[in-house]
C-alpha cells in the first residue's frame, strides 16, 4: 500500500499552437505521488487540468517539462515502451457505453486482447474473469448484445473490456455520470472490489459525494495547479478554501458547516451520515436528560 | 388553477418505433399520462433512467407527438404539424449537452440566430437578443466565441437562444448534468430567477432529489406513468418509497428522516441544508 506507483515532479504541460499567444500552460508545476493500491480522485472546475493529467499517465501527452514516472516507466523519456504503459494504464473515458459496438457483450470484452494477439484460449480466460469482476456472469451475460442491458449494466461491459486488458492503474473519468443510484451503488462497489485486488484507482469527478465514497487522497487542481491535497476528510472540512476553486463540499458537510455556523459545536471527524448520527442523537439524549 | 392550463397531457401514451425489429413486449415509454401544467408554475419531474421523464418533456414542444391521446399547449394540439412552429415558440427546450443546440460562432449571432430565420426586423432582434443575453448573465461576452465559454456559461448561452423567442416555458431537461458544482448551482439559481422575475413556467427534468426541492410541484414517474405528485414536503415524508424507484436520497434529507424517527424533534418542512441545519440547531 505504501510503495509509489505514479509520481510526478514538477510536470509542465502547455499545449501546442501555431500563434504564441493561444499558449496558454495546461498544467504547471504538478508534484505528487499515489500509492499502489490506492484511489486517488482528482477533482476541479472544467478546464482546471484534471483531464490533462490523467492524459500523461498512459502517455497520451508528454510532459513539456518536469517528469511522469507511472509503474516504472518514464512517461516523456525517449524510447519509453508507451505500447506496454498503455496495457497497464487502462483508461474509462465518459460515457464508455457508447463506445461498446460488437454484437455481443463477449466480442466487446475481448476486442482488446485480441488485438494483443493473444492465444484464443488466452482471450476467453480474461473475458470471463473480466465479467465475472464486474458482476455480469459469463454464462448469462457473454452472448447477448450489449444494446439490450441497461445503463449501469452496459458501464460495466465496458469496464469489463478495460480490465481486460489486465491493467494495474485503472483511471476513471467521471464513472457515475448518468447512472441513477442502484446503478451509481453497483459501480462503486466493483471499484472496491479492484481496489481490494491491489489495482490502483485515479478518479477524475465532478461528484463530491462520489469523491467522499471512493478516494482515500483528493488532488484538488485550479487553472492548472495543485491548490490543495489531502483525505476527504481535510479537504471537506475547508469549504471556503474549495469554494475559492470553484467547488463545493459534498452536502452533508454543508449541513456540519451551516450547523457549526449556528453555534453548534460539531466535531470535525465526522464524516458520514452514520457518524452525525450517533452524535445528534447522544447530544439530544444528553440535554434531554439535563 | 381553474384557468385552462399551459399544457395539458390527455390519456398519453407513446412508444418509440423500432425499425425492423419484433416488439412483442414493448413497453410504451408513456403509458396513459395525463397531467396540466398551470401558466407560471416552476414543475420538477422526478425519475430515475428510463421513467419516460425526457419522453414526457419532448411532448411538451412537439418533439414527439403522441401515439394515443393528446398534448394541448395553450390549446394547441401538437399533432397537427401547421401548429408546431407556434407550440415551440411557445415552450423552449434545453437539453443535457448545450453544443448540440448551439451553432454560431459568435455569441450573440448564436441568440440571434431562430429570430432571424423567423424573418423578424433588424431592431427586433438586436433588442430581443441584448435583453436575452442580460438576463442569462453573458452580455460582457457577446462578442466571444462560443468555443471559449466554459460548461456552465455555454448552458446559458443556449438557455438566452430559447429565452429570445419570449416562450412562456422552459423546459430544461438533465440541463445540469454536464455542469461543475458551482455552475449547477449557478444554473439552478437562473432558472428561479426566470421563474421569479419572468413569470415563466420552469418545467426542471432530473433524477436528483436535491434539484427538485425548490419546486412548487414535484410529479415523480416510473414506468411511463405518473406514480407521485405533489409538493416537495409531501413528497420527500416517503424517503423509502423514492429509494424503491431508484433515487438517490441525498445525505442531508437521510439524516433528518432518521433522527426523526430516534424521537427528535425536525420539522418535516425542513428540506434544505440551511433549513435542516436551524431545526438541528435549536
Amino acid at each position: 500500500m505504501n510503495d509509489t506507483i505514479i509520481r510526478t515532479q514538477h510536470l509542465c504541460y502547455t499545449y501546442a499552437a501555431q500563434q504564441a499567444s493561444l499558449r496558454r500552460p495546461a498544467l504547471i508545476d504538478i508534484t505528487l505521488e499515489i500509492a499502489q493500491g490506492s484511489c486517488s480522485a482528482l477533482i476541479g472546475v472544467t478546464g482546471s487540468g484534471k483531464s490533462t493529467l490523467v492524459q500523461h499517465l498512459n502517455g497520451l501527452l508528454r510532459p513539456t517539462s518536469g517528469s511522469v514516472l507511472v509503474d516504472g516507466v518514464e512517461v516523456g523519456a525517449a524510447g519509453a515502451d508507451l505500447q506496454q504503459l498503455r496495457q497497464r494504464v487502462g483508461m474509462l473515458f465518459q460515457f464508455p457505453e457508447a463506445q461498446l459496438f460488437e454484437r455481443t457483450v463477449f466480442a466487446d470484452v475481448a476486442f482488446g486482447p485480441q488485438r494483443l494477439h493473444l492465444a484464443r484460449q488466452e482471450i476467453r480466460t480474461r473475458v470471463v474473469r473480466a465479467l465475472e469482476m464486474v458482476g455480469l456472469p459469463h454464462k448469462e451475460y457473454a452472448q447477448r448484445s450489449p444494446f439490450e442491458l441497461s445503463g449501469g449494466q452496459r458501464r460495466r461491459v465496458a469496464l469489463a473490456g478495460v480490465l481486460a486488458m489486465q491493467p494495474v492503474i485503472l483511471v476513471l473519468d467521471e464513472p457515475g455520470v448518468g447512472l441513477d443510484a442502484e446503478g451509481k451503488a453497483e459501480f462503486y462497489a466493483q471499484i472496491h472490489d479492484l481496489k481490494r485486488q491491489g489495482i490502483t484507482v485515479v478518479l477524475v469527478s465532478h461528484d463530491m459525494a462520489e469523491v467522499a465514497t471512493l478516494a482515500d487522497q483528493i488532488f484538488v487542481l485550479d487553472q492548472g495547479s495543485l491548490v490543495m491535497e489531502g483525505t476527504p476528510r481535510e479537504i471537506f472540512a475547508q469549504p471556503a478554501t474549495l469554494r475559492d476553486h470553484g467547488l463545493a463540499p459534498p452536502p452533508l458537510s454543508s449541513l456540519l458547516m451551516h450547523m457549526r455556523q449556528r453555534g453548534l459545536e460539531v466535531p470535525a471527524e465526522l464524516m458520514t451520515v452514520d457518524d452525525v448520527f450517533d452524535f445528534l442523537t447522544q447530544k439530544h439524549r444528553f440535554d434531554s436528560s439535563r | 388553477m381553474n384557468s385552462s392550463p399551459l399544457i395539458d397531457f390527455q390519456r398519453v401514451t407513446y412508444t418509440y418505433p423500432r425499425a425492423g425489429q419484433k416488439q412483442p413486449q414493448d413497453q410504451p415509454a408513456l403509458d396513459g399520462i395525463s397531467l396540466q401544467i398551470q401558466d407560471g408554475e416552476y414543475l420538477a419531474i422526478l425519475g430515475h433512467n428510463g421513467s419516460g421523464k425526457s419522453t414526457l418533456a419532448r411532448h411538451c414542444n412537439a418533439l414527439l407527438t403522441p401515439d394515443r391521446g393528446r398534448v394541448l399547449v395553450s390549446g394547441l394540439d401538437t399533432r397537427d404539424t401547421a401548429l408546431q412552429r407556434r407550440v415551440r415558440d411557445t415552450v423552449g427546450m434545453i437539453f443535457q449537452h448545450p453544443d448540440n443546440q448551439i451553432i454560431a460562432t459568435i455569441v450573440e449571432d448564436d441568440v440571434a440566430w431562430a429570430l432571424s430565420v423567423r424573418g423578424l426586423p433588424a431592431s427586433l432582434i438586436v433588442e430581443r437578443v441584448n435583453d436575452a443575453l442580460e438576463a442569462v448573465g453573458l452580455a460582457h461576452l457577446r462578442e466571444q466565441s462560443p468555443q471559449r465559454l466554459s460548461g456552465g456559461q455555454r448552458q446559458r448561452l443556449a438557455i438566452a437562444g430559447v429565452l429570445a423567442l419570449r416562450p412562456r416555458c422552459i423546459i430544461a431537461d438533465e440541463a445540469t448534468a454536464q455542469l461543475d458544482p458551482l455552475s449547477r448551482q449557478e444554473m439552478i439559481l437562473l432558472l428561479h430567477r426566470l421563474h421569479r422575475d419572468y413569470g415563466l413556467t420552469i418545467i426542471h427534468v432530473t433524477h436528483l432529489l436535491e434539484e427538485a426541492v425548490q419546486a412548487e410541484r414535484i410529479v415523480v414517474m416510473q414506468r411511463g406513468r405518473v406514480i407521485m405528485q405533489g409538493a416537495p414536503t409531501s413528497i420527500f415524508s416517503d424517503l423509502e418509497r423514492l429509494r424503491a424507484l431508484k433515487l438517490a436520497v441525498p445525505e442531508p434529507l437521510e439524516l433528518a428522516a432518521r433522527l426523526r424517527a430516534a424521537g427528535l424533534p425536525i420539522a418535516s418542512s425542513a428540506l434544505t441544508a440551511e433549513e435542516l441545519a436551524r431545526e438541528l440547531a435549536l
